[in-house]
């Protein structure tokens, strides 16, 4: 058996096996071993598959052994192999952090059950970003989404069930009309292979069961995806889930989901379809710089900094939209780019915000007053994450906005320029509301007496804060991936 | 419900035949309609019968909490196994076609064990459901 051939299988299986494990073991110390260890081992193989994938094009396995297009097929590109890279990476930092944080927030006994759905959720995530095959592509979709319903509901605040229970029922909408969808395409090409499907398509696009396909897509993964204004699920499952658990759903849930919206754009419906022959351009056009603006200026006036943060979620959604509808490789790269800044980012902020959680007692603006003062290190932290949020030069964000710019200008929509500064200008705004609570106030008296967080949150927070500004400075990875997975998609460039 | 004597009798009479019917379901997946799914359904609701009329305490002595979540990670470990021999026998996960010498008996191999997964894990899954609801006291609602 040579196991480097197996890749593949052995990214979305490692998790998947963790889960059960877990479950049988029960004991919260083993199954956290199991869990984490499966998180890392899964990041490992998603760096090898990212490797292989740079030096000799796409991988194809072939599930079963039945050849594609007749089984399922996983299939990794340079567009997913950078996602998997991201959503195995931060699970594997967000894993320890877990530990140190949930022994806070959660009761002891259902800490076993917290890492099997963390398991089963990152199996689901990396399911998506992986399969070549559309109901399977669902099916991975529920999954991540049902264990993160349940993730959810296990926050300490008893409004989490219903933060949950509005998830659920948003994102079942949006994964019925996902696979109406997806059984209209089979309908018309008999085929559920995503590729395969591609090739069916091109001579039949202007169908009306394929345009009502789009249509039913589009829909149902914006509902994932938040997109404004369908994100009404998102401040609320971000703000009363576990920390941990925003962290992590806030880093990778919608990313993926991007992702899925990318694949059956270009690779699926293709380029022409979507874009030269509908309006779609003007569409996510609109809904991108109304998302940024709107949810901007509702994050200003939030008095909890979860939610203010949910709400900045909702508006970078915006400008990862705002670049697909470009419909240019620049674009593309941008949106490809911010996927991943975007994740280190909020990942390392919901992670800060674990620890104020767990210092202060609570994330609410009056109670972190001072916090620059008795938590330094963490509020130099949120404030430099708030920096990359911005996207103030030296931090992941302004590249990703330096990339919307530029394809903005390569449009010659030089009012664009305007909006997407003027909308940052905003996000200085909310960011402002943070450093003003945390030091031009003194901390309250009986919080005066509160340490740094202990170093178990602490280092994985600082991990993606470094991060944050790692991939400000060297952009090799991060731009260099989404150049390459923006021109594939395009088909100018190299698979 | 324990002095309805027609009810009792006709209880333990039915769920034997209940449960056989659920393994034909189970096994005659493999040439028409049925399966994993279907028994594992089968299976539970023969036990949530007998909850029904017995009462939970006397369904948890014979299915105890414990084991029905085992049940639930079980099946899924099994399903996985199944991947895993595929990979160990030389084959892509899940590959059947190595599981034995002559390829189709290797496809009915495979699919056996993994039916078999699915009906324990559906079965664990629907009993858990139904004792976490009707073990919900009074008292917790408050």
């Amino acid at each position: 058996m040579n196991l480097a051939a197996h890749l593949p299988a052995l990214q979305v299986v490692l998790p998947l096996a963790a889960a059960p494990l877990a479950v049988l073991l029960r004991g919260r110390g083993a199954a956290f071993m199991l869990v984490t260890l499966a998180a890392w081992a899964a990041f490992a193989v998603s760096i090898l598959l990212w490797l292989q994938v740079n030096a000799s094009g796409p991988i194809s396995y072939a599930l079963g052994s039945w050849a594609p297009p007749w089984g399922i097929e996983y299939r990794v590109d340079s567009l997913s192999a950078l996602l998997l890279m991201l959503v195995c990476g931060i699970a594997a930092v967000v894993l320890p952090y877990a530990r140190a944080s949930i022994e806070r927030e959660l009761r002891q006994d259902v800490h076993y059950l917290f890492y099997a759905m963390f398991a089963l959720c990152l199996a689901g995530l990396a399911g998506i970003a992986i399969t070549g095959d559309a109901f399977n592509l669902f099916v991975f979709l529920e999954i991540s989404s049902l264990s993160s319903y349940v993730l959810i509901a296990l926050g300490r605040d008893r409004r989490a069930l219903v933060a949950a229970y509005q998830y659920l029922i948003m994102g079942t909408i949006g994964a019925t009309f996902i696979v109406v969808g997806v059984g209209l395409l089979y309908l018309k090409t008999g085929t559920l292979n995503l590729a395969d499907m591609g090739v069916r398509l091109q001579e039949m696009t202007s169908h009306r069961p394929v345009l009502a396909a789009l249509a039913f897509l589009t829909v149902g993964i914006s509902l994932k995806l938040a997109l404004f204004p369908l994100h009404q699920w998102l401040p609320n499952a971000y703000a009363y889930a576990p920390s941990a658990v925003s962290a992590f759903l806030a880093a990778t849930a919608t990313k993926v989901s991007v992702y899925a919206l990318l694949r059956f754009y270009f690779s699926v419906f293709g380029e022409t379809a979507v874009f030269k022959r509908l309006p779609m351009e003007d569409l996510m056009l609109i809904l991108a710089l109304a998302g940024m603006f709107v949810a901007s200026a509702v994050a200003i006036f939030q008095h909890d900094l979860k939610r203010l943060f949910a709400y900045s979620s909702v508006a970078q959604v915006g400008y990862i939209v705002l670049g697909i509808s470009f419909d240019s490789v620049t674009g593309l790269t941008a949106t490809i780019a911010h996927l991943v800044n975007h994740a280190v980012t909020k990942g390392g902020l919901f992670l800060l915000l674990g620890a104020v959680m767990a210092g202060m007692g609570g994330t609410t603006l009056a109670r972190v007053h001072g916090i620059g003062r008795v938590m330094p290190l963490t509020a130099f932290g949120i404030v430099l994450c708030g920096l990359g949020l911005i996207g103030v030069p030296g931090t992941a964000g302004f590249v990703s906005k330096w990339y919307l710019i530029l394809a903005a200008l390569e449009k010659g929509q030089w009012w664009l320029v305007f909006l997407i500064v003027a909308s940052s200008l905003l996000a200085v705004a909310y960011v402002w509301r943070f450093v003003e609570a945390a030091y031009f106030h003194a901390p309250r008296a009986d919080l005066a007496a509160v340490r740094e967080a202990p170093a178990g949150l602490a280092i994985p927070a600082w991990t993606l804060v470094g991060a944050t500004i790692w991939f400000g400075l060297d952009t090799s990875v991060t731009v260099g991936s989404a150049a390459r997975a923006a021109a594939m998609l395009l088909g100018t460039g190299a698979p | 419900m324990t002095r309805d004597m027609v009810l009792r009798v006709v209880a333990k009479l039915l769920i034997p035949f209940i449960l056989l019917f659920a393994l034909y379901v189970q096994f005659h997946g493999d040439f028409g309609p049925g399966g994993g799914f279907q028994a594992g359904v089968i299976l539970a609701a023969a036990m949530v019968f007998y909850a029904v009329i017995f009462g939970l305490d006397n369904a948890r002595k014979v299915l105890p909490d414990r084991l029905v979540e085992t049940m639930v990670a079980a099946g899924v470990l099994l399903y996985l196994g199944v991947g895993a021999a595929g990979l160990l026998l030389g084959g892509n996960f899940l590959d059947y076609f190595v599981l034995a010498a002559d390829p189709v008996a290797g496809q009915h191999r495979g699919i056996f064990w993994i039916e078999l997964g699915v009906a324990i894990t559906v079965c664990g899954v629907m009993l858990k459901v139904f004792y976490l609801f009707a073990g919900r006291g009074p008292e917790e609602e408050q």
